[in-house]
C-alpha cells in the first residue's frame, strides 16, 4: 500500500509511470475481485441470456426450435425470417410507419409543452406559482388508471362528432395526424406530461438565474432566454426526455389498443400481439425475428445514449 | 409610489415584471390547459362514473355506493384479483429491491469492466413492451423454454414447472419475469451508494469495524433513503403490471393472474361496465395511497435521514 501511494503526488496526478493494476493490487484486493466476479458474472450472463435466446431462435430454421437440448446455433443461420415473419402475414410496415409518425409526434409535442412549462415554473417569476407547481406534482402521483376511462368517453365522443367533417374535409389526415383514431394519442403530449415538467424544471434550476437577467436587462424576450441560453445549457436533460419519451411512446400498448380498430391505422405493439395470438404456438421463430425488429429502435437507442440513460436516472430516480 | 424615486426607472421594472409574469402564463398555458382537460376534468367524471351503472351505451341513473358494495360484497372476482396483485407485488417487489441492493454493492467497486457490467444489468429494463413479454412466452415454455431447461440442468429435478400453464406457478413466473428489470433501481441504489460519504468508512475501519458491520451500520443507514424510495415507486409500479397480462397470461390459467388494472381494463372495455370499472380504478387509488402512506409511516423506524433531528 505505501508503495502504491508514492507514486502518486497529493494532487491525484500520477508523478511517475504507474504499473498495470494487477501489480499495484494487494493480495487482498485481488481475492476481493476475483469473489465479485464470481458473483457477477454469472449473474450477467443470465441477463443477457434471453436476449441472446431471442437473437438465436429468430434465425433458426422451424425444425430447429422445438428441440430439447436446445440449439444455440442455429444451423443453417436463416436471415430470411426476418423478411418473411415482417411482411408474410401482417401489414407489419405499415404500423411500423405509423409507429414512427405517432411516436415523433409525441416526442416533438413532450418537448414542446414540458420545456415551456417547466421554464416558467423554474425562472419566471409570478403569483401563485408555487400552488401550481403543487399541482404538476400531485397529478404525477395519480394513478393512470383513474383517468383512462373518461378520457376514452371524451375522445371517443370528440372523433365521433369530428368524424363527419373529417371524412369531408380531410381524408388523407391533417399533416403527419394521417387518421382521427390517432388523435387521442398525437394531442394530449402537446399539453405537457407532469414528470418531464418536474424533470426539465430541476434541470432549469441548476443554471444561474444572473444569466437570465443579465439577458433581460439587455432587452432579450423570455422567449429567447429560454431558446439560446437554456436550451443549450440542458442538452443532456432535454436528451434524457426524448429518449425515455421515445420508449415510453413506442412501447405503449393500451392506448392503440382500445383507441384504434382499422388494421391499416394500428401501430407495431398491438400488431405484434397479433401476431402472438394468430401465430404464437408454433412460429417462434418468426415472432422472435419480428419482436427484435420492434425492439431494434430502443436497443440502438440504449447503445448510443447509455451514458445520457444512467446519469438521467441517476440524477432523477426514474425507471423506464 | 414616492416622489424622491425617478417615475421611469420604476414604471420599467413594474412592467419587466409584468411582462414576467404574463409571460409564465403563457410558457405554462398548454399544460395548464391540459390540466383540465386531460387531467382534472377526467377526474371529476371518473368520480361521478362511479356512482352510476353506465354502460357506455346506456345510462339509468346513480346506484349510490351499490358498484363499491358489489365489488367489496358480491364480486368474488375482485377479491382474487387484489389476493393476485399483492402476491405479485410482495414477491416482485422484495426480489426487486434485494436483487437490485444486491447487484449494485457488487458493481459498485471501481473495478475494471464495472461499467459493462452495469450496462448488461440495466439493459432489460429498458427493453420493455410487447416484445419483451412475448419473449418470456417462450422461455417459459414448459417443454422446450430456455427457463426450464436451464433448471433442470442446475437443479436436482426431473421436470420444470408448466410457469404461464399452471394455476400456482403463474404469478412466481410473472415475478421472475418481472426481476430481470431490475437494473433501473440498481442504478438509483449505485448513485446513492456514491453519495455515501467515505469518511465514514474510514471512521468504521479506525474503530475496526468488518465489511459486514460497515454494511449494518453505515452503508444500510445511509442508503435508507433511497431504499426507502425505491420500495414505493417499485410497489406503485408493480401495483399497475397491466401489458404483461393483456399479453401472456390473460388472466389465465383459470384466474390465477387476474391483477386489478386487468380488471379494470376488462370490464371497462370488454364488458363496457364503465361505471363498475371507475368504481374499481378508484379502489385501486385508494389502496395505493393506502400503502404509500402505510410505507411512509413505517419508514420512521428504518430511514434515517441525515440532517434531520
Amino acid at each position: 500500500m505505501a508503495q502504491m501511494q508514492d507514486t502518486v503526488a497529493p494532487g491525484g496526478i500520477p508523478a511517475r509511470p504507474v504499473a498495470p493494476w494487477w501489480q499495484r493490487a494487494s493480495k487482498r484486493r485481488i481475492l476481493n475481485m476475483t469473489i465479485i466476479y464470481l458473483l457477477v458474472l454469472p449473474g450477467a450472463v443470465m441477463f443477457l441470456i434471453p436476449l441472446l435466446w431471442m437473437l438465436s431462435t429468430s434465425l433458426k430454421e422451424s425444425r430447429q426450435i422445438f428441440v430439447n437440448p436446445p440449439v444455440w446455433i442455429p444451423n443453417p443461420v436463416v436471415w430470411q425470417n426476418f423478411t418473411d415473419g415482417w411482411s408474410a402475414y401482417l401489414p407489419f410496415n405499415t404500423f411500423f410507419v405509423n409507429s414512427t409518425l405517432i411516436t415523433l409526434n409525441n416526442i416533438v409535442g413532450n418537448l414542446f409543452s414540458c420545456c415551456l412549462a417547466a421554464y416558467g415554473f423554474a425562472r419566471l417569476r409570478a403569483r401563485g406559482r408555487n400552488v401550481l407547481f403543487g399541482l404538476v406534482l400531485a397529478t404525477m402521483l395519480l394513478p393512470n388508471e383513474v383517468l383512462i376511462i373518461p378520457q376514452y368517453v371524451l375522445f371517443t365522443k370528440i372523433t365521433q362528432f369530428l368524424k363527419p367533417w373529417w371524412d369531408y374535409y380531410t381524408p388523407g389526415g391533417i399533416l403527419w395526424m394521417r387518421y382521427l383514431s390517432w388523435l387521442p394519442m398525437m394531442v394530449p403530449p402537446w399539453f405537457g406530461f407532469p414528470f418531464f415538467i418536474f424533470l426539465l424544471r430541476q434541470f432549469f434550476l441548476t443554471i444561474p438565474l444572473d444569466l437570465d437577467e443579465a439577458a433581460r436587462l439587455d432587452g432579450a424576450s423570455s422567449w429567447r432566454i429560454l431558446i439560446q441560453i437554456l436550451v443549450p445549457l440542458t442538452k443532456p436533460a432535454l436528451a434524457t426526455v426524448v429518449i425515455f419519451a421515445f420508449i415510453g411512446n413506442w412501447n405503449n400498448f393500451l392506448m392503440p389498443l382500445i383507441y384504434i380498430r382499422a388494421q391499416k391505422e394500428q401501430v407495431l405493439a398491438v400488431g405484434l400481439n397479433q401476431f402472438r395470438g394468430q401465430f404464437g404456438h408454433v412460429d417462434f421463430h418468426y415472432m422472435m425475428a419480428v419482436s427484435l425488429i420492434v425492439l431494434l429502435p430502443v436497443l440502438l437507442i440504449f447503445f448510443f445514449g447509455q451514458r445520457i440513460f444512467v446519469q438521467g436516472i441517476a440524477l432523477t430516480g426514474i425507471k423506464g | 409610489m414616492t416622489a424622491s424615486v425617478p417615475a421611469r426607472p420604476v414604471k420599467r421594472l413594474r412592467t419587466l415584471q409584468q411582462r414576467e409574469e404574463r409571460d409564465f402564463w403563457i410558457a405554462i398555458l398548454p399544460w395548464f390547459l391540459g390540466l383540465f382537460l386531460f387531467t382534472g376534468g377526467p377526474v371529476i367524471a371518473s368520480l361521478v362514473f362511479s356512482f352510476t351503472d353506465w354502460t357506455g351505451l346506456n345510462l339509468s341513473g346513480f346506484i349510490g355506493f351499490k358498484n363499491y358494495r358489489d365489488l367489496l360484497v358480491e364480486d368474488l372476482v375482485f377479491w382474487e384479483t387484489v389476493y393476485n396483485t399483492f402476491y405479485y407485488t410482495f414477491g416482485s417487489v422484495l426480489l426487486g429491491t434485494l436483487g437490485a441492493l444486491f447487484v449494485a454493492l457488487l458493481l459498485n467497486q471501481n473495478l475494471p469492466g464495472t461499467y459493462f457490467l452495469r450496462l448488461i444489468y440495466y439493459l432489460p429494463s429498458i427493453a420493455s413492451g410487447v416484445a419483451i413479454s412475448i419473449l418470456w412466452i417462450w422461455l417459459f415454455n414448459p417443454n422446450v423454454g430456455l427457463v426450464n431447461y436451464l433448471l433442470v440442468k442446475l437443479l436436482p429435478i426431473d421436470t420444470g414447472p408448466a410457469w404461464l400453464s399452471s394455476q400456482t406457478w403463474s404469478k412466481p413466473a410473472l415475478i421472475l419475469k418481472s426481476t430481470w428489470g431490475i437494473g433501473a433501481n440498481m442504478i438509483i441504489i449505485l448513485a446513492g451508494l456514491q453519495g455515501v460519504p467515505q469518511s465514514l468508512y474510514e471512521a468504521a475501519r479506525i474503530d475496526g469495524a468488518n465489511a459486514f458491520d460497515e454494511f449494518r451500520n453505515v452503508t444500510l443507514p445511509m442508503l435508507s433513503p433511497v431504499l426507502f424510495f425505491v420500495i414505493v415507486i417499485s410497489t406503485i409500479n408493480a401495483f399497475q403490471i397491466l401489458t404483461d397480462i393483456l399479453v401472456m397470461t390473460q388472466g389465465g390459467p383459470g384466474t390465477s393472474t387476474y391483477m386489478l388494472v386487468y380488471y379494470i381494463y376488462q370490464n371497462a372495455f370488454q364488458y363496457l361496465k364503465m361505471g363498475y370499472a371507475s368504481a374499481l380504478a378508484w379502489i385501486l387509488f385508494t389502496i395505493i395511497l393506502a400503502l404509500t402512506l402505510l410505507q411512509l409511516w413505517g419508514s420512521r423506524r428504518w430511514v434515517y435521514y441525515e440532517g434531520a433531528t
